[in-house]
């Protein structure tokens, strides 16, 4: 237990050193003049642009926006692509059914499929949430059936012999069982939904992250990019903390190899 | 007729194996376990022996013949027929209460009743003060003490068990033995109990089923006569050791035959 302890702190630390060291090279080169202020603004500029952006109250309303359409949009391919993925794995009749187009899709890429989002939807929000959609819908099926698939059949057998029927053996052994494996895979899809993020915000949007950044782009406020980029990672880290700590709540149970 | 709690009447079962072609796995095996019976089956690794208790079990489907539960033709698996394996099957998310629960939940049995009967058996596995763990704090042999309590629970017409302690060290496995004997007498449960070591075979058995390598046939049938309560100490008493030496020698031919067959 004490061991543990002390490894955790050494890994933040090591984290710790590496956003340290990124800050440090980026200071050498722009405050020792090696860049020019255009390409890579200085640390200070671009803490004085988020400072600006949150008392002009951009920042809340942008990082707002986006949030709500990463989470909106992962929220419907989670909700569709829970059930299909389950389904692939229990029905070798779906699963032949339904995979060849998944596959299919996957490769597609969504900036492909704006034009035509646009032209079925308008410019409206369900469209943002299309695209976000699209984006992580096929891969995530496909997560979520390999996940399933690999549900110990030793469960399922024990279950079925203490009489568990087919509804029971999903909702009592395959679910819970696949759990932690599903919370990964939901975490890995919302990182991909903030990437498409910027497609979904790139045509007919009037604020967002991904609109600041691709605004600032006319504008050459590369202060602004720099400040738009560095907030959707802060988001990213929050939303990875979130959901580790939140599998850890509904599967305590669960043993990873780096807890040993 | 006699009428049995279980009955496998021509049982074979071909695989069909990419490389290999057909597998015959095992091949009219006929064998029959009455009521309140300990019926051990011992074969060599490969016979086909998680094959025979699968298709009892109804995990696996027979290439041909019929399996009969009080009379009765059984398809697929059901809680008329508990089953214990040799990896730990527990359920990682559910404390050892829960664990011996599930199959009473399955039925829908009332929340109090349920808890009640899986103390009952929770404690005649010896695991009173454990009701609260979790699989993954439990030792192996405690880990099979609640796979068997689990299973008991929901009162099966027939405990089926393929080589549950075969993961086990020797002392637990040894323990494990006696536990089970003791079950087995204390609650009359009728017991089809599958195993590759000889030993435990005749230590448990009231009858022994010695099959022959693949494809799996029923070689011979002993009866077991060990006076007394069955212990570590029947190890040593001659009817033990005789009725060891003829199974081993059967065991011993099958294996010469393999040789010359090769
Ligand atoms: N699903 C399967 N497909 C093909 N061959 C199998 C399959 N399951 C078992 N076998 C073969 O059937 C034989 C018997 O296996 P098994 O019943 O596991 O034996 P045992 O439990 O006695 O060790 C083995 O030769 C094994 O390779
Ligand atoms: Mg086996």
């Amino acid at each position: 237990m004490k061991n543990k302890r002390r490894y955790i702190n050494v890994e933040h630390l090591l984290s710790f050193i590496c956003f340290a060291l990124i800050i440090g090279l980026w200071c050498v080169l722009s405050f020792g003049g090696m860049v020019s202020e255009l390409f890579l603004p200085s640390p200070v500029a671009v803490a004085k642009r988020i400072v600006e952006l949150y008392k002009d109250g951009s920042l809340w309303a942008n990082c707002f926006e986006s949030t709500a359409r990463v989470v909106v949009g992962w929220f419907w391919s989670v909700v569709v692509a829970l059930p299909c993925g389950m389904l692939m794995a229990n029905s070798r009749k779906f699963s032949a059914f339904i995979q060849p187009i998944i596959e299919f899709a996957r490769y597609l890429p969504v900036v492909a499929l704006v034009p035509l989002t646009l032209l079925y939807l308008g410019i409206d929000e369900t469209q943002k949430y299309t695209i976000i959609f699209l984006g992580t819908f096929f891969q995530l099926v496909l997560m979520v059936c390999d996940t399933v698939s690999g549900v110990d059949a030793n469960l399922i057998n024990a279950a079925k012999t203490l009489g568990a029927g087919k509804w029971q053996v999903y909702k009592e052994v395959i679910f819970p069982a696949a759990l932690p494996g599903l919370m990964d895979d939901f975490r890995l899809t919302i990182g991909w939904a903030w990437t498409y993020l910027v497609v979904a915000e790139m045509v007919a949007a009037q604020n967002g992250l991904g609109y600041m950044i691709l605004r600032s782009q006319r504008y050459l406020a590369t202060d602004t990019i720099f400040a738009g980029l560095i907030l959707i990672g802060l988001i990213g880290l929050i939303t990875d903390f979130l959901f580790r700590l939140l599998t850890r709540i509904v599967a305590p149970w669960h043993e990873r190899l780096t807890d040993k | 007729m006699e009428q049995y709690r279980l009955q496998a009447i021509d049982l074979t079962k071909v695989y069909e194996d990419g490389k290999k072609g057909l597998v015959t796995a095992i091949d009219r095996v006929n064998l029959e376990v009455k009521d309140g019976e300990f019926v051990m089956i011992v074969g060599p690794s490969g016979c086909g022996k998680t094959t025979l208790i699968n298709i009892l079990g109804g995990l696996n489907t027979a290439t041909s013949g019929e399996v009969l539960l009080d009379g009765k033709p059984v398809q697929g698996p059901g809680a008329d027929r508990g089953m214990v394996f040799q990896g730990y099957s527990l359920f990682p998310w559910l404390t050892v209460q829960k664990n011996v629960e599930f199959g009473l939940k399955m039925k829908k049995m009332p929340k109090a009743q349920r808890a009640e009967q899986a103390k009952k058996f929770i404690d005649l596995v010896g695991l009173t003060g454990f009701e609260n763990a979790l699989p993954k704090q439990l030792s192996g042999g405690m880990k099979q003490r609640v796979a068997i309590a689990r299973t008991l629970a929901n009162e099966p017409e027939i405990l089926l068990m393929d080589e549950p302690f075969g993961a086990l060290d020797a002392q637990t496995r040894v323990v494990m033995q006696e536990l089970l004997a003791d079950i087995s007498k204390k609650t009359k449960t009728t017991i089809l109990f599958i195993t590759h070591d000889i030993d435990e075979a005749v230590l448990l058995g009231d009858r022994i089923y010695v099959m022959s390598r693949r494809p799996g046939t029923i070689r011979e049938v002993l009866d077991v006569n060990i006076p007394g309560v069955r212990s570590h100490e029947s190890l040593v008493l001659p009817e033990f050791l005789a009725t060891k030496k003829k199974i081993m020698d059967m065991l011993w031919q099958e294996s010469m035959d393999a040789a010359m067959d090769q």
